[in-house]
């Protein structure tokens, strides 16, 4: 990967994607190797939308590289409540750090920040739009499972908002990869993603329920559907109720099927499917902090090297 | 001369938009921001009949050229158009539209929640796609609704 900043799914080549699993590949088999390796660099955490799960992972993969972090902290006691913009917010915060993770509630937040500092972003959230590490994740807890090639996807649950979603559908678009939607009818992919996918001629179907498909997965991806997405409690139950799975459903899965989740679930996964083989939920978790640790490696070294560069002039 | 140039010549210093696909005349004024209220002389055609396009709008603006935004935008909405500028009755230049790669400051982007309706120091920017255009920041297409986020 020679970029400089990770903002959408759609910068990514297979090779970039490739480079990035196998060094989370490495990492994962010895750490030990990487402890350290960026000692005496600063990270900052800027998250403007509440998280736990990524930040956690973004901060335990950076000070496993040897990387101090510093957190914004909550928005409502951060300068941002007080107006300040996005663009002044990274300015400042550039003088305080090597690098930036940002989480926004606004589509297109990181790419505005990447055009303001000369820092990395890592773009680890933008409203409905992208989220492009988890999908980094995502694909190396598929490839551990099943290889990036020859492979049928079945993504499920809130495409259009879905920013986990979006970044995978596209990122897949690299590789040999049949891809299913099963959603709501209101919940169908955005055409700004349609959009992606066409432009790769990737092959895509939609589908409004799971049964029909469910037996060609290799993979099922579920997402949650959340009632704000709803005018109304009754229609979110009935709908939401549609898209949920438990063991039984699984009775009709292939015995290899992945069953993966971005975290946190409510119910659209029942507690049953822990104990099937299927379940790779905690483990794609879990892959967050090796396949973060390569990212922030790459995305590190590619600024180092950038810099070397400039002092040659 | 033939009846078409009679047609375009009539003013005496300004702009005519010739080759506007038919019914786009009305989107054209918005995107120049005219409205009648600025008491520039302007006179519609709609549906004349035209080899080319079957039928065209036209667009004639006294005492008014175009900047290269306003050009930029205009040829998403009306690509076959062509920009004659008059002086003293007569055109004294015709230009073919062209769209460009993006565009820059002329639209606003439709999704409410992009970064680019924040409050933020940038200027939107889309890039020019087959039939549409799409945001540099939220990648939101934007197709046939594209005069309506005229903000120039
Ligand atoms: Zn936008």
């Amino acid at each position: 990967m020679r970029q400089d900043h990770l903002i959408t799914a759609t910068q990514l080549s297979r090779d970039d994607i490739e480079a990035v699993l196998d060094r989370a590949r490495e990492v994962a088999a010895d750490p030990e190797a990487y402890a350290g390796r960026h000692g005496g660099t600063m990270l900052a955490l800027c998250f403007f939308e509440p998280s736990t799960r990524t930040r956690m992972s973004f901060d335990a993969a950076a000070k496993r590289l040897g990387i101090d972090t510093i957190d914004m902290g909550d928005v409502d006691s951060s300068s941002v409540s007080k107006g300040e913009s996005l663009a002044d917010t990274v300015r400042v915060i550039e003088g305080y750090a090597d690098s930036i993770v940002l989480r926004h509630p606004s589509e297109g937040a990181a790419t505005l920040a990447a055009e303001f500092v000369d820092v990395p972003v890592i773009n680890a959230g933008d409203g409905a739009g992208q989220h492009p590490s988890q999908t980094l994740l995502d694909l190396h807890t598929i490839r551990e499972n099943h290889g990036l090639d020859d492979l049928t996807v079945g993504i499920m649950g809130d495409l259009k908002y879905g920013r986990t979603v979006h970044s995978l559908a596209t990122a897949l678009t690299n590789f040999d990869a049949r891809q299913h939607f099963i959603s709501p009818e209101s919940l169908r992919l955005p055409r700004s993603v349609r959009f992606d996918l066409h432009e790769t001629g990737a092959q895509i179907r939609e589908h409004e329920d799971l049964e029909g498909v469910l037996p060609e997965l290799d993979v099922l991806y579920v997402t949650r559907i959340q009632k704000e997405r709803f005018p109304d409690e009754n229609e979110y139950h009935r709908v939401a109720g549609q898209y949920r799975i438990d063991a039984d459903t699984l009775e009709a899965a292939p015995d290899d099927l992945t069953v993966m989740h971005p975290l946190p679930r409510v119910d659209e996964i029942a507690a049953d499917v822990d104990d099937t083989d299927h379940a790779r939920y905690f483990e794609q978790a879990h892959n967050g902090i090796p396949v973060r640790m390569a990212l922030l490696d790459t995305l590190l070294e590619n600024a180092e090297a950038a810099e070397g560069m400039e002092v040659d002039r | 001369m033939s009846e078409h140039e009679l047609r375009v010549s009539k003013i005496r210093d300004g702009t005519v938009i010739d080759h506007v696909e038919g019914g786009q005349a009305l989107n054209v004024l918005a995107i120049l921001g005219i409205d009648g209220s600025e008491g520039l002389g302007v006179s519609v055609g709609m549906n004349v009949p035209s080899d080319r396009l079957g039928r065209k709008d036209l667009v004639k603006v006294e005492g008014r050229e175009l900047s290269q935004s306003e050009v930029d935008v205009l040829s998403l909405i009306a690509p076959e158009a062509t920009i004659n500028i008059v002086r003293e009755f007569e055109v004294v230049e015709k230009n073919r539209v062209t769209r460009p790669d993006r565009v820059a400051g002329v639209l606003s982007c439709p999704n409410r929640n992009c970064i680019t309706n924040a409050d933020e120091p940038v200027e939107t920017r889309f890039e020019v796609v087959a039939d549409g255009v799409r945001c540099d920041y939220c990648s939101t297409v934007l197709r046939s609704d594209i005069a309506e986020h005229i903000d120039v």
